[in-house]
């Protein structure tokens, strides 16, 4: 009995609170697993059963463990969470960057990887599997781990909530793999970076929620007076993804045990809301989120401030204001009233400048410490992400024009696009924050290896250049061939012929793939022996040179 | 200090928002608000959103299943289902899309990419044998095609025991199913797909809505007597794709129409 009340005057609330939900995630399981109308649902049912079964175990493991330091001391920072969420990222980073050469190959060799028998080998469901676990995964965990460790930092202050940042993390980890499970299983809303069903949905939304409120209870008890920029970014992607995740994803659950739900919005109105979603999913997820990462990282790796204040100010609420905006241009030229595509090209065109007002705050940090490129990997790989952030804002606005759009829409362009951002941007920015996180949440005085960030960068850097190449070179020649006439006035080419004709662009996109994958493989081996501590290779070396060269006294 | 420029306007005002994080949250929301709202709300109600034209029905039983198996497949990954009014695109695909033609999807299919060609007017197009040959095995019929062959479709039995519950939902959506159509939904599939049933009152539902007669298939779309496959469902769906509208009863020039 005594034991039990001293145990019970240590339980905190954040800890009774997030027991108490997954314990409603085991009965919501359970219930789900007993009468579901479909496998899939059934599947899913035990995943969320087994997920909150494990995860209350471990609550309790770690509650009755004895440990005597008191937990969550407001004196300290949090940084288990930060490096789950490194090791999250780059293990999801992986994973996504495989699939996606896994159906590269498939669509210039339409046999590999495929087995009559199952259907999950079908480019259809790998393809949703490959954005989602790029963006959704790894982008997704990417900003968890540095918004919480940025938010700290920057308030001066440890992470609020107690236990509740890591339901957010294993929430989030949760909802990936009920989502890519779903994928494999044909369980799909059928809407693209919107696929996962309603369960799936709702689940995130309580998650983001926590996320949310993890954020800004942090930000209401810092130490500092003024919210910093970063956070001004980060606050303004949770807040967005979740208007823009929740309207996007209205719909009407055939069954309340059943995995399939009716979009409650048809045709156009369903179409427009979507590619609202789907650009902003690229304007707050990949751009806004990221642009906080730009501005926390740059600064503190090269040590200088950020080079305009003004800017950052201007160039934030016009962004956010004008991104929302731009989602028609998606569907330039298609039954979506010519009013609505119209703002939607304006706009677009206007987003040119507040994208480059952040590429210039970004580079011009740099001021008086450009030395840094040359010495430090680490910095020309976030510079170099901040300049394919400019190049892909450039070639946006482009693209939206209409009379650009009628070539570029439906072909391999938009393809080498969004990966001039995704791998350019996205990529390099997590990649160049990772590897200062991992040195400065594992407290090591330097990274294990320069020389391999170099062969990193190299190796990803050219992997990038043959990627948007050779979709350039596809999307341009296909967007031509569809349009060509003959002499007769007739159409030149069958569309079989077109894509005949991208094969040899297809390999390359593959190798550029590869290579980029190659240098995460690179990377993961770099971050794991600079956790572990081993001495540096450029230490080492330093070390075992000294006994055989003497002075020549 | 005294020689220290005085702050711009910009920055002492913006004070207001970085020392109060409510406040910089609610300014955050009602900016990215607008766009959306000033953009999306009209089609809602704006009466010339949607082309007024006759022959757009709801999908029948067995059309909606195979439109859920290409949603589950990811068709929509690889092929549009939205021609767009440019010339090359007419001459290769047909009438270029109308709004009308998709406000029964839920959601929309109109697709971004085409790594194969737009859908939107495949119905018709191709016989029932082409498109189960195509679909079991794409490279028997197009040499140079890089589409998934989909053979396992005709060997699955098409599951539609939850046919009557997804009407009802999409009715609730706004689809126009009336109470019998759902009461009849699998007969209707079994009747569409070549079973030996009554046919008559399913043609005359759903013409009623269409406004015109013929709309609605009727046949063994696999080639396979029996219980109907996977393969039954996808093909009619994909028979019926761009042929609703009675384009006699479109005005392209209307002012209504050029919006």
């Amino acid at each position: 009995m005594a034991a039990e009340t001293s145990r019970t005057a240590r339980l905190d609330p954040s800890s009774a609170t997030v027991g108490m939900v997954l314990l409603l995630v085991i009965v919501l399981g359970f219930a789900g697993a007993a009468s579901a109308t479909d496998a899939g649902f059934a599947a899913h049912s035990w995943m969320f059963l087994i997920a909150g079964v494990v995860g209350f175990a471990a609550l309790l493991g770690w509650h009755e463990s004895g440990d005597k330091t008191p937990t969550f001391d407001k004196a300290y920072y949090e940084e288990g969470v930060v490096k789950a969420g490194i090791v999250a990222t780059m293990f999801w980073g992986v994973a996504g960057f495989l699939v996606g050469l896994v159906i590269a190959l498939q669509l210039t060799w339409p046999n590999f990887f495929y087995f009559p028998d199952f259907p999950w080998t079908n480019f259809g469901r790998l393809r949703p599997l490959h954005t989602s676990a790029v963006i959704f995964a790894f982008g997704g965990n990417a900003l968890i781990a540095t918004s919480f460790y940025v938010v700290q930092r920057t308030c001066r202050t440890r992470l609020a909530g107690g236990m509740w940042p890591w339901f957010v993390f294993w929430g989030y980890q949760l909802f990936i793999a009920v989502a890519a499970t779903g994928y494999l299983m044909g369980i799909t809303q059928g809407k693209e970076y919107a696929e996962p069903e309603w369960y799936a949905d709702l689940w995130l939304t309580v998650v983001w929620v926590a996320y949310l409120g993890v954020f800004l209870a942090t930000i209401l008890r810092r130490k500092e007076p003024h919210i910093y920029v970063a956070n001004w970014f980060y606050l303004a992607f949770i807040v967005t993804i979740a208007m823009l995740h929740i309207v996007n994803n209205i719909s009407l659950p055939a069954s309340a045990v059943g995995a399939k739900s009716y979009s409650l919005f048809s045709g156009v109105q369903s179409a427009l809301i979507q590619w609202w979603y789907g650009h902003n999913a690229v304007g707050f997820f990949l751009t806004a989120g990221f642009l906080a990462m730009m501005y926390y990282f740059i600064p503190k790796r090269v040590e200088r401030p950020v080079w305009s204040y003004r800017l950052s100010i201007v160039h934030f609420w016009s962004l956010i204001f004008i991104y929302i905006w731009a989602g028609p241009h998606h569907l330039h030229y298609t039954a979506l009233p010519q009013w609505a595509q119209t703002l939607g090209m304006t706009f677009s065109l206007m987003l040119w400048m507040p994208s480059w007002g952040g590429m210039i705050n970004g580079l011009m940090t740099l001021s008086g410490a450009w030395d840094k490129l040359r010495t430090d990997p680490v910095v020309r790989m976030l510079v170099v992400s901040v300049a394919f952030y400019g190049m892909s804002t450039f070639e946006g606005p482009l693209m939206s024009v209409r009379e650009v759009n009628a070539l570029s829409h439906y072909t391999d362009w938009g393809i080498g696009h969004v990966h001039s951002g995704a791998l350019g941007w996205v990529g390099f920015v997590t990649f160049g924050s990772m590897y200062c996180l991992t040195q400065w949440v594992w407290k090591r005085p330097k990274l294990y290896s320069n020389a391999l960030v170099e062969w990193h960068f190299w190796i990803a850097t050219l992997g990038i250049v043959l990627y948007i190449c050779s979709m350039w070179v596809s999307g341009i020649m296909e967007g031509l061939m569809w349009r060509a006439y003959n002499d007769f006035g007739f159409l030149e080419y069958s569309f079989v012929e077109t894509v005949s004709a991208k094969h040899i662009s297809y390999i390359i996109r593959a190798l550029g793939g590869g290579l980029f994958l190659l240098g995460a493989l690179i990377m993961i081996y770099n971050l794991v022996r600079t956790a572990r501590g081993d001495v540096p290779v450029e230490d080492r070396n330093r070390a075992s040179a000294a006994p055989t060269l003497q002075h020549a006294e | 200090m005294a020689t220290a420029k005085k702050a711009s306007w910009l920055i002492r005002n913006h004070k207001f928002f970085e020392k109060h994080s409510y406040i910089l949250l609610v300014g955050i929301l009602i900016t990215v608000a607008i766009g959306g709202l000033i953009e999306i709300t009209p089609l809602f109600y704006l009466k010339n959103t949607i082309e007024k034209v006759e022959g757009v029905r709801p999908y029948t039983p067995l059309e909606l299943a195979g439109q859920n198996i290409y949603l589950r497949e990811g068709c929509y990954v690889c092929h549009s289902q939205m021609i767009r009014p440019l010339r090359d695109e007419v001459e290769r695909y047909g009438h270029y899309s109308l709004a009308a033609e998709s406000m029964y999807d839920h959601p929309f299919q109109w697709g971004s990419k085409r790594t194969g060609p737009d859908l939107a007017r495949v119905g018709g197009k191709y016989s029932d044998e082409w498109h189960k040959q195509h679909l079991v095995d794409p490279r028997s019929l197009v040499p140079e095609s890089i589409m998934p062959p989909y053979a396992f479709l005709a060997n699955q039995p098409l599951d539609f025991a939850g046919i009557q519950r997804d009407m009802r939902t999409l009715g609730i959506a706004g689809v126009p199913y009336t109470p019998a159509m759902i009461e009849r939904a699998p007969d209707d599939v079994l009747a569409q797909a070549g079973g030996d049933l009554d046919v008559e009152a399913m043609k005359a539902d759903y013409a009623a809505i269409a406004g015109r007669e013929g709309g609605v298939l009727v046949r063994d779309f696999d080639g396979v007597p029996g219980e109907p496959s996977e393969m039954d469902a996808l093909i009619a769906y994909l028979q019926v794709l761009g042929t609703m509208v009675d384009f006699s009863t479109y005005e392209a020039e209307d002012l209504s129409n050029k919006r």
